[in-house]
């Protein structure tokens, strides 16, 4: 293998939702734990189940098999804690899933215009053609509408 | 070889907070913020019905003096089962009592971590954050966030031609004597 090839070359995080074989950048992958329990509470942002404890953090779960799959999971073994981006700032995000996960190193094809914007790119992988996911465009976050009338919060609050 | 002198320990900042349960589901509220704990059939009789369009959470109104407390339903705020609340918490530097179920406990929190980024609906309003107690996540309530300026505005004009209305049928009564 060239100098040149080594470098065109990134880690992903291979994970599995139902039947299905997705991609995420290796550097937006901070674990993979065991479901814990999931605490709810009354909220109105669509696909957030509620919030698990890890390491003292509070991190919120979203299910992205919906809009992945057209169906909720039925069944869970994991939950892959991603880092998400929320313009500057980053937080932990925990994303349930099937399967174990695998951690490759593979060429990533750009994603074109007519793809789906959850499509960051594509990568070949023991002969199937993987998504590589974009979670901030996958998960809720300020974008959203309600978020700019919210007043200002800082990332952790001492009371 | 000097050592370094050992670092004392803070005393961590705490926060007294109200433990409470609207529908089964647990809260948090500051101490601070809760001027008065009374039970709902206490506030009944002096309670006015009140109705302001597309605001359910909003059913009755307690006049004290010039000031008018709107009596909020915790349970139709959050969007949970429909509750008969026991308790009313009426809250401080706000117009608004809220209905709840019962208060669990009092206890201090050390720690208010603010609500994760995901979330980015009406529950930015509804919550100063999360924090842990016990090994569970309870969100602490903003109090101001029960009812916004726009929710006010609808509620004082309903009062208003509530009072209008009973003027008139006052006037009414008055000349029919």
């Amino acid at each position: 293998m060239t100098v040149s090839t080594e470098l065109e070359l990134q880690s992903f995080v291979l994970l599995r939702l139902g039947e299905r074989r997705f991609a995420i950048s290796a550097n937006q992958i901070a674990e993979l734990v065991a479901p814990s329990r999931i605490f709810r509470f009354p909220h109105r942002t669509p696909k957030l189940e509620g919030v698990i404890l890890r390491r003292g953090r509070i991190v919120p779960v979203c299910d992205i098999s919906e809009m992945l799959l057209g169906k909720r999971l039925t069944s869970r073994r994991f939950y892959l804690i991603a880092v998400r981006s929320y313009g500057t700032q980053k937080e932990w995000i925990a994303v349930p899933v099937t399967g174990e996960c695998e951690l490759i190193k593979s060429e990533m094809m750009a994603a074109a215009e007519s793809d789906v914007p959850h499509v960051a790119g594509w990568l070949s992988h023991g002969g199937d053609v993987i998504e590589v996911l974009n979670l901030d465009t996958l998960t809720p976050g300020a974008e959203h509408a309600f978020a700019e009338a919210a007043p200002p919060q800082r990332a952790e609050a001492l009371p | 070889m000097r050592l370094a002198s050992p670092v004392k320990p803070s005393s961590a900042k705490t926060e007294q907070i109200i433990l409470f349960r609207v529908s089964g589901q647990l809260f948090a509220v500051s101490s601070a913020s809760v001027q008065e704990v009374r039970s709902a059939d206490s506030m009944s009789g002096a309670a006015i019905e009140i109705s302001a369009p597309g605001l359910r959470k909003v059913r009755h109104v307690v006049r004290r003096g010039d000031r008018s407390l709107f009596i909020v339903n915790g349970a139709m705020h959050f969007g949970l089962h429909a509750a008969e609340g026991a308790l009313l918490f009426v809250l401080r530097k706000t117009r608004t009592a809220l209905l709840i179920d019962g208060i669990e406990k009092m206890t201090a929190m050390t720690r208010l971590q603010a609500l994760p980024l995901s979330f980015c609906h009406e529950e930015r309003q509804w919550y100063r954050g999360l924090t842990a107690l016990e090994q569970a996540v309870v969100p602490v309530v903003r109090p101001e966030g029960f009812l916004s300026p726009e929710e006010l505005a609808l509620l004082d004009a309903a009062l208003s031609q509530s009072d209008k209305t009973a003027s008139e049928d006052l006037e009414e009564t008055n000349s029919a004597q």
